[in-house]
């Protein structure tokens, strides 16, 4: 039997963080999209991921990939008595730059600019890394809260939480923004270690033509 | 089992019915169910297939005790320990050796190898293995990589799972099982730091200029 493990030799690789759209691709096959079982697709929540290499390859442990959809979406997208979408977006992005994972940094760092209109800020955070001064006390309370809770061993401790109080934020807002981060340190582990990011075709044209 | 009623993050961050902080849980309580079902489909599946409940539980007992989350080990020390003690003993013999400070590692990317930072490469001493077994061995292997050195991870990686006998499916389970304990011990952990803070964040009296 073939090895089950794929390297992309000849990948298109980005450079270093950004904001722009990347592709992932899979190291190991994911599941077939016209081979997805009723339970496979359903753990799939939204039918288009079905489309998505990442989704499919998770699908091979269907119950696990359910249950962490439908935690990343109330995370990320339940606003009712809480923070607000882009400093969700934003505790992504800094817990991804933190870990180190281009992939999940160019969605959510492109989320937390569409959230907010703030793309040099969020720039900054991506160029100059999680010391940053992304443009006010309350972005720099979460961004130094999501890095804190990065540590392993854990190390995120009151001095933390007293800066998020000081800027503002109430203790659901504050649960909001521990969840969010913690939620990506999840995610970056499965997106660093399944698979990798690749520079689309169309944006590799771009690029080759401003050079 | 008592497992299968409580809910582990409550229990973990020291969270009991009522309190405030469970309040706050419940308005989001898509995620609160869902982080409970992720651990049940982790670690205690009602088919766990080829990846053994002893061998999840193993995995899990290492991440805590390489996360410094003292309720986390015990949590996770004991389920070992009733599943398995011979192992249990050498889960905890192989974390105390792969203590590490993260996150570390270099990147691929040529952009950002100013920020490249070097940190061990953990791998049970060859005399710890036999206890182990080779397959969970390397299991432990990959787990202090998705700990601590993520941006590291390389098909490579994958490769040494598959030499030592693990499936495609059950190499997405143990990702998942690693990814989700970061998450998992993370969101306790805050919480608890949250509780121990609780007065002067509910409060906003105690606490200058943080009207609202």
């Amino acid at each position: 039997m073939t090895s089950p493990v794929t390297d992309h030799a000849e990948l298109a690789r980005p450079e270093a963080f950004t904001q722009e759209g990347l592709g992932w691709v899979p190291w190991l096959e994911p599941v077939a999209e016209d081979d997805l079982t009723a339970q496979q697709r359903d753990a799939l929540i939204e039918p288009a991921r079905a489309k998505m290499p990442y989704f499919r390859l998770l699908a091979r442990d269907p119950e696990a990939l359910r249950a962490r959809t439908l935690t990343d979406l109330d995370i990320f997208f339940n606003v009712s008595g809480g923070i607000g979408r882009a400093e969700r977006e934003l505790a992504a992005a800094a817990t991804s730059r933190r870990n180190g994972c281009v992939f999940c940094a160019s969605v959510h760092a492109a989320a937390a600019t569409r959230e907010s209109g703030r793309r040099d800020d969020v720039q900054r955070l991506l160029d100059e890394g999680t010391g940053a001064d992304v443009g006010d006390e309350t972005w720099n309370a979460v961004v130094a809260a999501s890095v804190a809770l990065a540590d392993t061993p854990l190390a995120f401790d009151g001095a933390d939480v007293d800066r998020l109080v000081a800027a503002g934020l109430d203790v659901a807002e504050i649960v909001d923004v521990v969840n969010g981060a913690a939620f990506f340190n999840w995610a970056n582990r499965l997106m660093l270690s399944l698979g990798e990011p690749e520079v689309p075709a169309r944006r590799r044209a771009t690029e080759g033509s401003d050079a | 089992m008592t497992t299968a009623s409580a809910d582990i993050i409550d229990l973990l961050a020291g969270i009991r019915p009522g309190d405030a902080l469970s309040r706050v849980r419940d308005s989001r309580e898509q995620a609160r169910e869902n982080a409970q079902r992720s651990f049940e489909a982790l670690l205690e599946p009602a088919d766990p297939g080829s990846l053994p409940v002893a061998e999840r539980y193993a995995v899990a007992a290492f991440v805590a005790e390489l996360h410094g989350f003292p309720q986390a080990v015990s949590f996770y020390g004991d389920l070992l320990d009733d599943e398995a003690p011979a192992l249990a003993v050498a889960v905890h013999a192989a974390a105390e050796s792969a203590r590490a400070s993260g996150p570390y590692g270099r990147y691929r990317e040529p952009g950002l190898r100013s920020e490249d930072l070097d940190g061990p490469h953990w791998s049970a001493e060859p005399a710890a293995v036999p206890a182990l077994g080779e397959r969970l061995a390397t299991a432990l292997a990959h787990a202090h990589l998705l700990v601590f050195r993520p941006r590291e991870a390389r098909p490579e990686h994958l490769r040494a799972l598959v030499s030592a006998g693990w499936s495609a499916d059950d190499i997405v389970t143990l990702s998942q099982l690693v990814a989700f304990l970061a998450f998992q011990l993370r969101s306790a952990w805050g919480l608890r730091v949250i509780a121990g803070h609780a007065v002067s964040a509910v409060d906003p009296a105690s606490v200058e200029g943080a009207s609202s």
